[in-house]
């Protein structure tokens, strides 16, 4: 847990409506190491979700900097966004996650396809992965077989499977119940500490934050506190600190 | 080459697990074909049931009557004519035709015909397949268009019977069948060729003409000794002729009473099909597309290029296209086998290869707009993150 793999210098993001300027992530920073599993959380509005698809390199934003393995995303082209997000980051989302006509197995093999490392031993830690996330027997299932738990899990698989510098994930478990969702975050968790990638997650559901190892508490597009010590996690997890 | 495997991968992937689906669409591109392809086939069928016989001449220039506007039915040359134009520097060898139309009754059901008087060995007369060339002068002899002898049976050797009215009176004629020659239609009937002496004596003819025993040729075709020469042999022609008219076949073909006309219509009919299936393509992929926007967005968030999204839509729409008329190709081959000979379909032509090179494109041109909207889909609006 030593290197940066994300790093978010004075980052602002402003949008124009009707005529008002309005400022949806507003002069943020942080640091996210490889291993370190971090939720951002915040009620609506908050710019959680704008803050999610700049560091995805779907958002440019106003000014400020955003470094990903040390790549600064300001300064790339669109054909180098599209290469960035293929090769260093690993993405869930909230839900129509899946290609729905490829098969479990397909669909995380095809983040190995998209970066031409589709090999026998890419195919085996494929399979290896999938078998960990309880989805041996699901191999062959389409992502319409499949319950919406283990649709994600699948999604948690593509998004780990090439070995992203950071992993972020949208909402994960909001379409999922407690217990499933539960059991996703845990793994997810997991292997963002077993692989060493740096993993955000964005959620408003704070039971998960039990899971991660730093909070991010955003409102007004600002980042209003960070929680960093595990008792205070466990306390807004459980709901005692709001 | 990486794009193209991932667009291709994505492109079967989709259509092997939504194959119902595809088929359905493939379903609808056959029966396109089917229509373009039988258009094509009337097209070309009735083209050649028209000017067959012209355009297999062994003749480069045919000449008319002057002011006849190389219409073959208005053109009625003097005897000599055909003399005159074997004298002029340059012509290989020029032959009279003589046209007109008889029926064939010594069959169960009588089949109309037309009959040319042609002159054995010279331009006009076709190459035999089977037998021999007719004997010049009154001989009661015939050569038939291998056509006229599928549809009949008649074979070399038979005698048929010929009805023609004279002045007002029904006369009959028989004529010794002596040779077949091959793809000789000619005003949309099969033909059959007797020596020009016969065809004066046996054609059709009003009361005014049974004196005259002297026929007069509707044209005459002349072989040049260099083909490629016909705009000057034609301009000398009609310098050392008088009362002529001289054009080239693809004028003959053209001037053919209701040719044009009858490919116009038949073309037009065609470019409407494509048309149709051009929208009909276009309406199923953009709609297609419409629903796919979240997984477009999710392929594009996760790293795929707009190259590989585009490409993949392209091959899809090539690949159902394909599918599609290759389906409709089989079934237009299937039942044209049930179709009788005196339908004139027509489908070894270079209309079929158009039509079908023509519908492979439909497909891409039709989903255009599909893949371009495809093309420009963003990731954050496709997966409401925006």
């Amino acid at each position: 847990m030593s290197n940066v793999a994300l790093e978010v210098r004075d980052l602002v993001k402003s949008f124009s409506l009707d005529g008002a300027t309005i400022q949806a992530v507003d002069h943020v920073s942080f640091q996210v190491k490889s291993g370190e599993f971090v939720a951002l959380v915040g009620p609506s509005g908050s710019g959680k979700t704008t803050m999610l698809s700049i560091l995805a390199a779907l958002l440019t934003p106003t000014s400020g900097q955003v470094l990903i393995d040390g790549q600064d995303l300001a300064q790339m082209n669109e054909k180098q966004r599209v290469k960035l997000r293929r090769e260093k980051i690993g993405f869930t989302f909230q839900s129509n996650n899946l290609i729905p006509y490829l098969s479990a197995r397909e669909n995380v093999e095809f983040m190995l396809r998209l970066n031409g490392n589709l090999d026998r031993a890419a195919r085996l830690r494929s399979d290896e992965l999938l078998a960990r996330l309880g989805l041996a027997e699901r191999l062959h299932n389409l992502p319409a077989q499949m319950s919406g738990g283990q649709q994600q899990r699948v999604a948690i698989a593509r998004a780990l499977i090439h070995n992203p510098a950071v992993v972020l994930a949208d909402e994960p478990t909001a379409s999922l119940d407690t217990e499933r969702a539960f059991q996703v975050v845990e793994t997810f968790a997991n292997l963002i500490h077993e692989n060493e990638r740096a993993g955000i997650i964005v959620t408003h559901d704070l039971r998960m934050c039990q899971f991660v190892d730093r909070v991010l508490q955003m409102q007004d597009g600002k980042l209003v506190r960070i929680y960093e010590d595990k008792k205070e996690i466990l306390e807004l997890a459980r709901g005692t600190i709001h | 080459m990486k794009s193209v495997s991932l667009a291709t991968y994505l492109a079967v992937k989709e259509v092997i697990r939504n194959r119902g689906r595809f088929l359905l669409v493939a379903l609808v591109i056959a029966l396109i074909t089917l229509l373009v392809l039988f258009i094509a086939a009337l097209g070309e069928g009735l083209a050649t049931g028209n000017r067959q016989y012209v355009a297999n001449l062994d003749a480069q220039l045919i000449v008319f009557l002057e002011k006849s506007d190389y219409v073959i039915t208005a053109s009625r040359l003097e005897t000599k004519t055909v003399k005159s134009i074997r004298r002029v520097e340059g012509v290989d060898d020029a032959g009279a035709i003589y046209t007109s139309n008889t029926e064939i009754v010594s069959l169960a059901e009588p089949l109309k015909v037309s009959m040319l008087g042609v002159e054995p060995g010279r331009p006009g007369m076709p190459t035999i397949l089977e037998g021999r060339e007719f004997r010049t002068g009154e001989a009661r002899e015939t050569v038939i268009d291998r056509n006229v002898a599928l549809r009949s049976g008649i074979q070399v050797g038979d005698l048929i019977e010929i009805r023609s009215t004279q002045g007002t009176e029904d006369e009959f004629f028989e004529l010794e069948v002596v040779g077949l020659v091959d793809g000789q239609s000619y005003f949309f009937q099969p033909t059959i060729f007797v020596p020009p002496a016969t065809w004066e004596k046996i054609r059709p003819q009003s009361e005014s003409e049974l004196t005259s025993d002297t026929p007069f040729p509707s044209i005459i075709a002349v072989r040049l000794v260099e083909p490629s020469q016909t705009d000057v042999m034609s301009a000398l022609l009609m310098e050392k002729v008088s009362n002529i008219e001289v054009t080239d076949i693809e004028t003959t073909i053209n001037n053919i009473p209701g040719y044009s006309a009858q490919q116009g219509t038949v073309q037009t009919q065609g470019i409407f099909t494509l048309l149709i299936g051009i929208l009909v393509i276009g309406g199923f992929f953009q709609i297609q597309i419409l629903q796919k926007v979240p997984q477009i967005g999710v392929l594009k968030a996760i790293g795929a290029s707009n190259g590989v999204v585009g490409l993949s839509a392209v091959m899809q729409i090539i690949l159902v296209t394909a599918l599609g008329v290759g389906i409709g190709g089989g079934l237009t081959y299937l039942f044209s086998l049930g179709f009788p000979p005196t339908i004139p379909l027509t489908f070894n032509g270079e209309r079929s290869l158009i039509a079908v090179i023509l519908l492979l494109l439909i497909g891409p041109f039709g989903g255009m707009v599909s893949i371009i909207y495809a093309v420009r889909i963003e990731p954050l609006k496709a997966l409401r993150l925006g």
